[in-house]
């Protein structure tokens, strides 16, 4: 097997990692940490949070901020990867 | 080669067709310790606890960008792999959904403490701007996540690296075991501070880890297999920095 078909197989498998719990597992995906705020309900009923974040965003400002933070990443990635290959072309 | 390079972006098309296709959008937050929600004594015993790490992961990484500065952008592949792979919230088995740590790949790289810093600007990144995590929280978070996490991965990787040699599977184990250590030892500070009424901290653990780390195993995969993947790039076409990674750290070394 060519380099090239053992990534497109990795790829894969990630792909059909995260997409086989959404077709075949019937549950609302919400956080993990909201399921555990509710563990701790349940284990210490009294416990209230002592303080909270500074300020909370809108959830589409947030889920703005998150593609930001994935895209700025991958662009970096893209990048130093490009930098390697035009490098090792040069030579 | 062409063919599979269409083939390869044919199927990332699709994935992703699939993935939004049967994803309804929601605001979900998806992992660490949540901002209030340790006690003030355990928020300021892990924040003591991750201030030394911090403190000599910033002297590694003086002493790298000093000995050597042609590894300063692998250092900041290593940085931004961690912050791409902790914005991906994947829906697990468990019916929630998480996100992979990305340290892995730095650990294998460089050793632990450089992503002790690497993996908490991430953190703080999140507990910022995002209200992910937390500013009390942080020290237990970035202890989980930046500390042990790559403490672990850096272990496996030198084990698998002596025992097996085989260094794609060395690389695989780390990253997925840097990734799954983080979120039992984020279950452990949840037990402990919040130990079951009857059974105690045990019980609580057992609970916590069904929630996070039981989650975290597809995810853990999936790092596992992206670290990889990002492993292979590099050693197609950047041989040079990675001979220069092997002689000079000590991680990264081929057998």
């Amino acid at each position: 097997m060519t380099n090239r078909s053992k990534n497109i197989l990795m790829l894969l498998a990630v792909i059909l990692l995260a997409v086989l719990p959404l077709l075949f597992v019937n549950g609302d995906f919400g956080g993990a940490d909201d399921a555990a705020e509710q563990a701790i309900a349940e284990l210490s009923p009294s416990y209230r949070p002592w303080f909270s974040s500074l300020f909370e965003l809108p959830s589409e400002t947030e889920s703005m901020l998150f593609a930001l933070q994935a895209a700025i990443g991958a662009g970096f990635i893209g990048y130093v990867i490009g930098w390697f290959k035009g490098k090792s072309k040069a030579q | 080669m062409k063919v599979q390079k269409t083939a390869s972006t044919l199927l990332l098309i699709l994935g992703f067709t699939l993935y939004f296709a049967v994803n309804e959008p929601q605001s979900a937050y998806a992992m660490h310790i949540m901002e209030g929600f340790l006690p003030l004594g355990w928020a300021i015993f892990w924040w003591v606890l991750f201030l030394p790490f911090f403190i000599l992961g910033l002297r590694a990484l003086i002493r790298i960008t000093k000995e050597t500065p042609e590894l300063k952008i692998m250092l900041g592949l290593a940085g931004a792999f961690t912050f791409v792979l902790s914005a991906l919230k994947i829906p697990s088995v468990t019916g929630s959904s998480s996100h992979p740590t990305g340290t892995g790949l730095g650990a294998v790289m460089f050793g632990a403490l450089p992503m002790s810093v690497l993996g908490s600007i991430v953190l703080l990144f999140q507990a910022l701007l995002l209200a992910h995590g937390g500013l009390t929280t942080l020290g237990a978070n970035a202890f989980s996540m930046a500390v042990i996490g790559p403490i672990i991965g850096y272990t496996v990787y030198k084990g698998m690296m002596k025992s097996t040699g085989k260094q794609k599977l060395a690389i695989f184990t780390a990253a997925a075991s840097a990734d799954l250590s983080t979120y039992v030892v984020t279950s452990i500070q949840m037990a402990l501070a919040f130990p079951a009424e009857s059974g105690g901290i045990l019980v609580s653990f057992v609970k916590f880890g069904g929630i996070f780390a039981l989650t975290q195993i597809p995810l853990a995969i999936s790092e596992g297999i992206l670290t990889v993947l990002i492993w292979n790039w590099l050693q197609t076409y950047s041989s040079e920095e990675l001979s220069v990674l092997q002689r000079k750290m000590k991680g990264a070394n081929q057998s």
